[in-house]
């Protein structure tokens, strides 16, 4: 097809949808992040009450006792889209399957204690219930929550689980040369074992939490807030330094997306607290009563991870905790 | 030696099981949605995985994927590509898409993530998932794609403010929060098989082939950078159904209801894409008619053949879609030809060759029924007569249509259908037999339809005149109205180096009104 570049009119009669220029105006064009998730989702004139809570509407702030007066002044810190997100695993699993390659053709769990190895065993595989319970809340959040903003990080969150579960699942099968050993015992220790009963019985109540953003605070915040810190800083280098320097290559991912998960919840925190006094109260009394409860259910867990310097190391991640949670306003 | 696992073992290694059945609190009130539609599923563990992606591998596709896709549309923003399209009048397909599709993708999002969360079972919950983030990926690689287009043309700039409030709108608005306010089971049996498995190809052909013929190449690519997913989709809508029905023979009645009530809610919408194929675009690879023969009557045929052995039936109604195949997209066009004074699109009538074209893929109808409507038409507006319906549509309560389709299956034609029910001592119309079906069926949720003529003359929509509604809706004045005069049409002139052709100087809603 040929053009007549000297008669073209190109001139753009609008930098941006209307939705955007009235957040951000017209005359600076909008980010991908940006367009991806402003107020795409529907606000008014819904058609059928829903048959799953019919005294609420398909999409609807009443949803949670938070109140917001703009549910888009959150932002992601990581500005992620479903590009940039896809984009940002796949660099990280790249690394991550090069890891797993690696082990595996060195065979370098070979010359793991069995003690070590058992531990693992005990410590980390569980977990990947923790996670796939952990992608129940997060599309909870993503289907109930409000403002897009919000609900696609949850979405991010969630499908994080998955991959994780997963990561934790190929470490099992790599300690039992592909059988399914320690993927049936973890989950007999996760329905079975009181080490993990009182995590469990913090994650069950959480599923029936009618409101979204107490079920974001209890998984996202407290329970992943201490018990990240906990296995795969404090416990995985505890690992390492006996032997099992593997293990921070087969628990990278999950490391650095502790880090990755700190800086949003830290942002939505922030913000939802700064909104009102209100706000702030609620997130303080929501995070007192199940900072509490996981703070006892990690109990027995920390000491399975580290003897006698269990309730030590569990004081010291909830002492970082309860100073996150402060600097983002959230003062208990 | 560690042994060696095979594709489906280990995905289902590292997926079943994941997990559990809770006992702190009851299973009923952890998956709460899962009973009360009256499915029975007495074994998840029977579910076959319809496709095996771990999340590294699907990260890893997609990403390649999505780098190519923005490679392509950078590349078409930066070199001004919307100079290369066949003709201006074909972004009235984009207006509509972004409109009117753009925001079922995201509904769709936030809707499998619900079932997601709901399902008990590992194996629909991880695929559901996927179909949920997936969603979320067209929504947005939708929104970048046109975003350019939204720089150049007009109508497009405000798209999620006007699928809220919108008369046409409430169509695919409605369509869809049917699906999202029922169970998972409705739902998914709505959305992944009556709509993705039965009818997808007939809303993504006429629109990409249509992108591909008219030198859309932006669109072209999203498009098919999607349909790799919506592979994904249709695997998931087959293996639901025949997973659901093999689960226990009391699913059978409950499931064959569903596939009805979608089939004909999906069929309806597509309405306005049959407008959208036989009239918006300048260059049509394929008329709503034959996509209908290929894509419902021959495909849709021989998969309920293969279906049968389950007892389900093609959808009811199916027979009353296919006569209409001939009627649908004029009589579409017809009603918004009506009133493209309060759309956000342009439309024109269509030209000599346009009519031939549509004699020759209509034969027995288009000479007959339509072509002399749109010679008056031509008529009365070279008169300076064009003819606006300056009144409030009748909709149909449950599609949402104005009710101008006609009693094709009666062999009447040119009579318009409409149909009555009476619910609570109250009168409630819908346009056909299907429509009246499913409000008669559950006449309690249709009864709260948001119909916007009503809502109109509620005043809830920002005035009783119909510029206070236009306002309402955010429409600017060059947004609707005829092609042929149009802000687009004028634009597209000067950026092709033409004049204004004289016979631009039809009357627009201004003269109308």
């Amino acid at each position: 097809m040929s053009l007549n570049i000297s008669a073209k009119e190109i001139k753009p009669l609008r930098q941006n949808f209307g939705h955007i220029a009235r957040r951000i105006g017209d005359n600076k064009p909008a980010t991908r992040y940006q367009e991806a998730v402003y107020d795409v989702q529907p606000t008014t004139n819904f058609h059928y009450p829903p048959s799953w809570d019919p005294s609420r509407k398909i999409y609807d702030t009443a949803r949670t006792a938070i109140v917001m007066q703009d549910w888009y002044s959150f932002t992601d810190p990581r500005q992620y889209y479903y590009t940039s997100y896809v984009a940002a695993r796949a660099k990280q699993q790249e690394i991550m399957e090069s890891n797993f390659e690696l082990v595996e053709k060195h065979n370098l769990l070979q010359s793991l204690s069995a003690e070590l190895a058992d531990q693992i065993r005990q410590v980390l595989i569980p977990l990947r219930h923790y996670e796939y319970g952990a992608n129940m809340n997060n599309q909870d959040i993503c289907h109930r929550g409000y403002g897009t903003t919000i609900t696609s990080v949850a979405s991010y969150n969630g499908f994080d689980r998955i991959g994780m579960a997963q990561y934790v699942s190929r470490i099992a099968l790599l300690l039992d040369g592909n059988e399914e050993t320690s993927l049936n015992a973890a989950k007999v220790a996760w329905l079975e074992h009181p080490a993990w009963q009182g995590l469990r019985h913090a994650m069950e109540d959480s599923f029936v939490l009618d409101d979204w953003f107490e079920i974001l605070m209890v998984q996202d915040v407290i329970m992943d807030g201490l018990l990240f810190p906990l296995i795969y800083e404090r416990f995985i280098s505890q690992v390492a330094a006996q032997g099992g320097s593997t293990f921070l290559m087969l628990t990278q991912f999950m490391n650095e997306w502790n880090e990755e998960n700190t800086r949003w919840t830290n942002q939505l925190l922030k913000v939802t607290a700064n909104e009102s006094a209100e706000n702030a109260a609620l997130l303080a009394q929501w995070t007192q009563v199940w900072l509490a409860r996981v703070d006892t259910a990690l109990a027995p867990i920390a000491h399975l991870a580290f003897g006698d310097q269990g309730a030590e190391q569990l004081a010291a991640v909830k002492t970082e905790l309860v100073a996150r949670l402060a600097k983002q306003g959230v003062k208990v | 030696m560690a042994k060696k696992l095979n594709m489906r073992k280990r995905y289902e290694l590292l997926t079943r099981g994941l997990g559990w059945e809770p006992t702190y609190q009851s299973k009923d009130k952890v998956f709460a949605q899962e009973a009360y539609e009256g499915i029975k599923i007495t074994d998840w563990s029977k579910w076959e995985d319809p496709f095996r992606l771990t999340a590294d591998a699907y990260w890893k596709y997609q990403a390649e994927k999505d780098k190519k896709l923005y490679a392509v549309m950078d590349s078409f923003a930066q070199n001004n590509a919307h100079l290369n399209l066949a003709d201006a009048s074909y972004v009235n397909a984009l207006k509509l898409f972004i409109q009117g599709v753009s925001p079922l993708e995201y509904a769709a999002h936030r809707n499998f993530a619900r079932l997601a969360r709901q399902l008990s079972g590992e194996g629909a919950q991880i695929a559901c998932q996927m179909q949920s983030i997936d969603e979320l990926r067209h929504a947005q690689t939708q929104i970048h794609t046109i975003s350019h287009y939204n720089k150049h043309f007009n109508g497009m700039h405000d798209p999620f403010h006007m699928f809220d409030r919108v008369w046409y709108l409430s169509v695919p608005k409605s369509y869809f929060d049917d699906a999202s306010s029922a169970g998972p089971f409705e739902f998914i049996t709505s959305v992944s098989f009556s709509f993705e498995y039965l009818l997808t190809n007939l809303l993504f052909v006429p629109f990409m082939s249509g992108a591909a013929y008219n030198g859309d190449m932006a669109t072209v690519t999203f498009g098919f950078s999607a349909q790799s997913d919506e592979s994904r989709h249709m695997t998931l809508g087959l293996e639901i159904i025949k997973f659901l029905l093999e689960q226990h023979e009391d699913n059978l009645p409950i499931v064959q209801g569903w596939i009805d009530k979608h089939f004909w809610r999906a069929y309806r919408l597509l309405g306005l894409v049959a407008m959208m194929q036989d009239y918006f675009l300048p260059e049509s690879p394929m008329s709503w008619k034959e996509g209908w023969q290929i894509y419902f009557v021959e495909n849709a045929g021989a998969l309920f053949n293969d279906l049968g052995r389950y007892g389900l039936k093609m959808p009811k109604y199916h027979e009353i879609a296919t006569a209409e195949a001939d009627h649908i997209s004029h009589q579409v066009f017809g009603i918004f030809y009506n009133y493209i004074h309060a759309a956000a699109f342009n439309l024109g009538l269509p030209s000599e060759a346009k009519m031939n074209w549509l004699s020759e893929k209509y034969p027995d109808t288009f000479d007959k029924y339509y072509r002399p409507r749109m010679e008056m038409w031509a008529e009365m507006a070279k008169e300076g007569k064009r003819f606006f319906n300056m009144g409030l549509p009748q909709l149909c309560q449950v599609c949402q249509i104005p009710m101008g389709f006609t009693e094709i299956a009666k062999g009447d034609p040119m009579q318009i259908a409409y149909r009555v029910s009476e619910y609570q001592g109250e009168k409630f119309h819908t346009c056909s037999d299907g429509c009246k079906t499913i409000f008669d069926y559950e006449p309690a949720k249709y009864v709260n339809a948001w119909l916007p003529v009503h809502q109109i003359f509620q005043g809830n929509c920002g005035g009783a005149a119909v510029p206070d509604v236009l306002n309402w809706y955010h429409f600017h004045p060059e947004d609707g109205g005829d092609y042929v005069g149009s802000a687009d049409e004028a634009r597209w002139k000067a950026m092709k180096g033409e004049a204004a052709a004289p016979e631009a100087a039809q009357p627009t809603q201004a003269d109308a009104a």
